[in-house]
């Protein structure tokens, strides 16, 4: 099962047969002395060249698994993939020699974390930590990386970039190590990035910032770019296409302005009535009820039952599939249409 | 950093009086006459007590005496010990052979120890990490006299792949093996100390990141987390080796070796209050500076520590 995507005509994509990226039904299993945690439950999307697509979800649902399997940077073990597929360009990066995959790994594919003062080293100058992409994936010396790493910082519009190449990370602002993760990641001009969650450890008007910055950089350099965050409101602005995960799946796809317009799920329903609304002040905000499954003890069938107001016996008993309601829209709930048209 | 050193150095000044008064103190105040045996069976004449007294300003109040003894010190001369040596000479000469076995210990400490918990903290739970622990728990339980008495016998009687005892002027090969017994408890604990650190780096998100960057492993270990699992391990090594100097006492005895923990260790007996003060000195400078060099080597390692 692949989900549909939505491409710009005339994307520039080098192999025309293959999707820049593609994850098919992918599985992630953690194994702990408590038994087996599945934390990707067979996942599937696709993202072109300049696509953003969004990844949503609460904490544990699977999104920064789904982005380390990508990278490639799962502990293995305790984490192992029994299934699946992640092809880069067509090539199946998970049955990829090791070499060639730390070729992709930066060059191709790179990925921006959520904190980036414990993402940096905290004991090497951050122009040496942006250089080093370019000594060991381009062979520059040092000078060249250096100046290489100056044009970067200024790229992403960090101030006085010549004289702050020498600076540590504890030495910047939030706002301005995360822009220094963003160069490290844009170094070598990858063609995929991936972005775990890269404003949430910033107050709110340095995330605008550094989401302009990072839609800038992906309009002049015509990337894709998987978003991964819980936050709603970060998501409306930037993606072309939305995947809310839940408990390891994905419960619902669809270009984002019908997504938030008409959900097809209850649980994005829920999220979206979640969200604050100027108009409703004085009103108790609502909720959805309960919490995510522990990924040890998954409930049987449609693993949303145990939450869901709409829930009947059918969703004890038969787990829903991810199924197309309209063009576009897929929806993993046996009342996708009802949803729907509420 | 300069005006650092300097403020460290100014610091070091009433450590130094107050631990030298407090040795003096405890040396010259024992009970008991410092002459008695030193006459052969009889009792010293009333001239050799009159004179032992005069030299050594025992007629002086305490704080007097002390103040006497650091005015020469600080001109130098440390005395004579009751042989009439000078304990400034035999010191030097001492103090080389014991310097060259703190360095052969602490080298032997710094490879094995960092090899062995870098092997160990990268795999933990495998094969390594597990001989390391538990030959290191054994290191740490058994007592170092007996380690030194047993290598002694197997790997320089029995075996003779080392010297037995260490020549008189201690050249660099005699001392390989009590440098190794010297070394070792510290070597156990450093090398836990380097498993532990390691481990815990690699579970970090810079490490995360550095993998992210396509760096291969060697890379990542080698340059990213040891990098900074060194601080600490680096800091153990310099108070360590303070520590190696003043506790060569037993490994010293094992091996004759004529190095200031023997010096010190005749001195107590035979009560000879001059040899004792100026070697206790002499070490607690030297530890002050190790000290010091440690914590200025960590604000060169550690750019999140400032000493401006």
């Amino acid at each position: 099962m692949t989900s549909p995507h939505t491409t710009p005509a005339g994307a520039g994509s080098v192999a025309v047969d293959h999707p820049l990226l593609e994850v098919e039904d992918l599985f992630v299993e953690f194994h702990t002395r408590d038994g087996v945690a599945s934390a990707i439950n067979g996942v599937s999307f696709t993202l072109e060249e300049r696509e953003t697509l969004a990844i949503l979800g609460e904490s544990g649902s699977g999104k920064s698994v789904t982005a380390q399997a990508i990278m490639g940077i799962l502990d293995m073990p305790p984490a192992k993939i029994p299934r699946g597929q992640i092809r880069y360009r067509g090539n199946d990066l998970l049955t990829m020699a090791d070499k060639s995959r730390r070729a992709i790994r930066g060059p191709e594919i790179s990925m921006i974390f959520q904190d980036a003062l414990s993402s940096l080293n905290p004991v090497f100058p951050v122009g040496w930590q942006i250089a080093e992409m370019f000594r060991k994936h381009r062979g520059m010396n040092r000078r060249d990386s250096l100046d290489e790493a100056v044009r970067l910082m200024e790229r992403v519009q960090i101030p006085a970039a010549k004289e702050r190449v020498r600076s540590y990370p504890h030495q910047f602002s939030g706002g301005m190590r995360q822009r220094i993760m963003i160069a490290m990641a844009i170094a070598l001009n990858p063609r995929v990035l991936i972005a775990d969650e890269p404003t949430t450890a910033l107050d709110v008007t340095v995330q605008a910032q550094i989401m302009a910055l990072l839609q800038e950089i992906q309009d002049e350099e015509g990337m894709g770019l998987i978003l991964i965050t819980h936050d709603l409101g970060v998501v409306a602005d930037v993606a072309d296409r939305i995947a809310v995960m839940y408990a390891g799946r994905i419960v619902e796809s669809s270009d984002v302005l019908p997504l938030y317009a008409k959900p097809a799920h209850p649980y994005t329903k829920g999220l979206i009535e979640s969200i604050p609304q100027l108009e409703d002040k004085g009103k108790e905000l609502f909720a959805i009820k309960g919490l995510p499954p522990s990924l040890l003890r998954m409930p049987p069938a449609c693993k949303f039952h145990p939450r869901c107001t709409r829930a009947v016996e059918v969703c004890r008993t038969d787990d829903p599939e991810l199924r197309e309601v309209e063009p576009g829209r897929f929806s993993r709930c046996h009342f996708a249409e009802e949803v729907l048209g509420e | 950093m300069g005006k650092y050193t300097l403020r460290r150095l100014l610091q070091m000044i009433p450590v130094v009086i107050g631990s030298t008064f407090l040795i003096y103190a405890m040396v010259f105040s024992l009970p008991g006459d410092p002459t008695a045996g030193k006459c052969g069976e009889r009792p010293c004449s009333p001239q050799y007590v009159a004179q032992f007294k005069e030299k050594y300003n025992l007629n002086d109040p305490l704080p007097v005496q002390y103040v006497k003894y650091m005015g020469n010190v600080l001109q130098g001369d440390l005395g004579e010990s009751q042989y009439g040596v000078p304990v400034r000479d035999e010191l030097a000469d001492r103090f080389t052979t014991t310097l060259k076995l703190g360095v052969v210990a602490l080298a032997f400490e710094a490879i094995i120890g960092i090899g062995a918990g870098v092997l160990s903290g990268l795999r933990r739970g495998g094969f390594i990490d597990n001989l390391v622990l538990v030959s290191t728990l054994v290191v740490i339980s058994i007592p170092i006299f007996v380690i030194g008495t047993v290598l002694q016998l197997y790997l320089g009687v029995k075996w003779g792949i080392f010297p037995v005892t260490v020549g008189s002027d201690a050249p660099w090969f005699d001392l390989l093996l009590p440098g190794m017994v010297l070394g070792s408890t510290s070597l156990a604990y450093l090398a836990r100390l380097m498993r532990s650190d390691l481990s815990d780096t690699m579970r970090t998100d810079y490490i995360r990141t550095a993998h992210a960057k396509g760096l291969p492993q060697g890379r990542v270990v080698g340059v990213h987390a040891l990098r900074n699992s060194l601080i600490p391990v680096i800091t153990f090594l310099g108070y360590d080796f303070g520590a190696l100097l003043g506790g060569a006492i037993i490994t010293e005895g094992i091996f004759n070796i004529h190095g200031i923990g023997g010096y010190v260790y005749r001195g107590i007996g035979d009560r000879d209050g001059m040899v004792v003060v100026g070697t206790v000195t002499v070490l607690v400078l030297v530890y002050l500076l190790a000290n010091l060099i440690v914590d200025l080597v960590y604000g060169l390692i550690d750019p999140r520590i400032s000493h401006d």
